[in-house]
């Protein structure tokens, strides 16, 4: 190699794994690009991937980074080590902040932070309406020109189905996604936990599964009217599934997620009345959850993302009706999908990856393919290494996470942004 | 037992004992002077985050009778909504030294919580629409001494009528009843029915008024109007209450009960004065010596009846 050469990384070993297949190789890194794939490659730096998967960063669809305005909970610094650690080179912020993202300032704002940070791409969306206020719409063309992809009131739905139709149709040709957190408000007024026999016996006030599903019924219909895509933040019953899968055989341009703990815990963890179970969809049944897991494998939900909601210990050390809900989940999701999801990795991988990275509008630069010339963002994990989380060794701000005590299988040990090392060995380097 | 949460942590050994405890804790109650040093040096604490005079009064005098010491913490709700956090509350309080918390909480699971946040004992004295174990003790004590019960409930037809949903009464009562071996029939508007109820359940009193054995009314809130559960009091107390008709419609010996405070003309209609089968006012005397036997039961030597 010539002096004049910029330093090269050599990721040796592993198994490259990206859209077009998986195979043994090395990876070289220079100047924050791939520039060769093959066997026996040398560099400056050699990370060794033996036993481990090579693979396109992760990309988070759906995390509350909580800057500005929840700094306590979260900052985009906290937050976004808390996603390079789990395996991400790009979140999607969640525009639910104080002030709400509706604006230049604060998408502005919300992407200087993250270049800052510099864990990893930080993405930010704005709200469809006006302080999530559910009446006037946000300025989407002005939020486009400033790079924002996908557009939601993410913590509340658009109640309104004239408001509703009128954003898709001026969302037309914008090259933006609208994304719905579909809950009717009237019919989860006062609710705590999933509507069903845990709630009737624990005398906590209930959460309707057709709260979620008529909401989502009403959008498929609006898209068909519309012909605008969207996409349907965090599906939790089984009845939602259903409903995607027929769009999705209508030919309609939808797109769906689902988070990791509504793909392995229901309702019956909430039986001790600790509040770090309390979420928004709400935890539902077995059945829920295995309908979620068919629908990851069969390909009707597109991504796994995580509604990271970091929330201050006191908070939920309230009464169980008062705690806000939410729990975090940047750090624990590829381990908690490769523990419950009985499927391929690489269809593991597609929902953690290229799938979401082709929702949020990055596939240029995030989700592969892992060849010369691409980005070189790249997570390596090895998908066997069982461990536990160890809440005060968490990036998070918070701690309200629903996993302490819980084997995981699947850790991520390195994290490439860039080119730059932002994780080694499991540890964030920033 | 460490806390009395709900009626589901209770074995059928456990009734048992805390109703022959209760036996003598009622005999202690006849006496001209009614106080045994059972707890003396004692501390109770009772923490009560929603008002209910009657449950206050009743296991403060408890205490008292057992020769415990009381410490009333009647906090408000705003207070606590200010920014104290329920955390901060409970280990203030139990580092004054408290060997029992005794609470009442509008929020289902409060007890369950401060459980995780002191080492004293924690007796459920009513939390949300979840549970109110000594309710469902006293009542059971009271079935038991009315109809000569001491061996369980087998055969007995449990009926309870009015807002299910919404009551941790209601969830307690039947749950224990049905544990003693009683049948269980819960009788209410779809709307005021969990969602799914634990029990066989209908919405037709007059259809099984003749087959009851205890016939336990529950207080129907006023505010369900307005949330649209039913269309008012008047179609309530026509379809659900107990009328002079349904009244004389019922079997010889039925026991008519009620957790108080009663909606006069709402529930019920029918002076309970002039019910033969109603032990309304038993059900308050003997929560008495239930909860003595409970707080005994809890922190006393264990002696007396073990």
């Amino acid at each position: 190699m010539s002096a004049t050469s910029p330093l090269s990384t050599v990721i040796a070993n592993g198994r490259v794994l990206d859209a077009t297949g998986e195979r043994v190789a090395d990876v070289r890194i220079e100047a924050g690009r791939i520039v060769e794939v093959g066997a026996g490659l040398d560099g400056d730096t050699v990370v060794d991937a033996s036993g481990c998967i090579v693979a396109p960063g992760f990309v988070d669809l759906h995390a509350h980074l909580r800057e500005p305005g929840g700094e306590q909970a979260e900052t985009i610094e906290s937050g976004s080590r808390a996603a390079a650690k789990g395996g991400y080179t790009a979140v999607v912020a969640m525009p639910n902040t104080d002030p709400t993202a509706d604006h230049r300032a604060v998408v502005d704002l919300v992407r200087l932070r993250g270049e800052a940070a510099a864990c990893c791409d930080v993405l930010p969306a704005a709200s469809i309406t006006i302080g999530r206020a559910g009446v006037e719409l946000s300025p989407f063309g002005e939020l486009a020109a400033a790079g924002v992809r996908l557009f939601t009131d993410d913590g509340t739905g658009v109640q309104d189905p004239l408001l509703m139709r009128r954003a898709l149709e001026y969302a037309s040709g914008l090259d933006i996604v609208l994304a719905q957190h579909c809950e009717v408000a009237r019919l989860t007024e006062g609710a705590v936990m999933h509507e069903g026999t845990c709630c009737s016996r624990l005398g906590v006030p209930g959460w309707p599964a057709i709260a979620e599903e008529l909401m989502l019924f009403r959008d498929i219909e609006l898209v068909r009217l519309t012909g605008t895509p969207m996409h349907f933040l965090h599906l939790s019953t089984a009845r939602s599934v259903e409903l995607v899968r027929a769009a999705k055989a209508d030919g309609l341009p939808v797109t769906a997620e689902v988070a990791p703990h509504h793909l392995c815990l229901t309702d019956e963890a909430l039986a001790g009345f600790d509040p770090v179970y309390k979420v928004n969809p709400p935890l539902r049944t077995k059945g829920d959850v295995a309908a979620l897991r068919a629908g990851v494998a069969d390909g009707t939900i597109d991504a796994i993302a995580t509604d990271h909601a970091p929330h201050p210990p006191a908070s939920k050390e309230r009464p169980l009706d008062r705690a806000p809900p939410g729990m975090l989940g940047l750090e624990t999701a590829l381990g908690v999908a490769l523990s419950v999801l009985d499927m391929p990795v690489a269809d593991v991988v597609a929902a953690l990856s290229w799938k979401p990275a082709a929702i949020a509008g990055v596939g240029d630069r995030h989700g592969g393919p892992i060849e010369p010339g691409r980005a070189a963002n790249l997570v390596v994990f090895d998908p066997d290494e069982r461990w536990q989380v160890v809440p005060g060794r968490l990036a998070s701000r918070s701690r309200n996470t629903p996993y302490v005590g819980i084997d995981l299988r699947g850790r991520v040990r390195h994290t490439f942004l860039r080119g730059d090392h932002v994780v080694a060995d499991g540890e964030a380097r920033r | 037992m460490k806390h009395l949460l709900s009626v589901d942590d209770l074995t059928l050994d456990d009734v048992g004992r805390l109703m022959e405890l209760s036996d003598h804790m009622a005999e202690v109650n006849q006496r001209a002077n009614p106080k045994v040093p059972a707890l003396r040096g004692t501390t109770v604490c009772n923490l009560f985050f929603e008002s209910s005079t009657r449950t206050r009064l009743s296991f403060e005098t408890a205490t008292r009778r057992l020769s415990g010491d009381v410490m009333t913490f009647a906090v408000s709700e705003s207070s606590v909504n200010k920014g104290e956090s329920l955390r901060d509350t409970i280990e203030t309080v139990a580092a004054m030294g408290v060997d029992a918390f005794v609470v009442r909480h509008g929020s289902s699971g409060v007890p369950q919580q401060v459980c995780r946040w002191t080492s004293a004992s924690v007796v459920n004295a009513g939390d949300g629409w979840h549970s109110h174990p000594t309710q469902a003790l006293l009542d059971a004590y009271t079935v038991r001494t009315e109809l000569g019960r001491n061996t369980g409930f087998d055969g007995l037809h449990l009926v309870v009528v009015g807002d299910i949903k919404h009551s941790r009464v209601a969830r307690s009562v039947s749950r224990l009843f049905a544990k003693l071996g009683a049948r269980v029939t819960f009788v209410a508007p779809t709307t005021l029915l969990p969602v799914d109820p634990e029990f066989d359940h209908t919405a037709d009193l007059d259809g099984l008024i003749g087959d009851v054995d205890v016939l336990y009314l529950l207080r129907m809130q006023h505010e369900r109007m307005s949330e649209a559960l039913v269309p008012n009091l008047g179609e309530y107390t026509t379809r659900f209450g107990l009328t002079p008709e349904r009244a004389r419609r019922l079997r010889e010996g039925a026991l008519v009960m009620h957790p108080g405070p009663m909606n006069h003309g709402v529930e019920i209609t029918v002076d309970p004065a002039e019910l033969p089968g109603a032990v309304i006012g038993h059900q308050v005397s003997n929560g008495v010596a239930v909860r003595m036997a409970v707080l005994f039961d809890l922190l006393g030597s264990g002696a007396v009846a073990r």
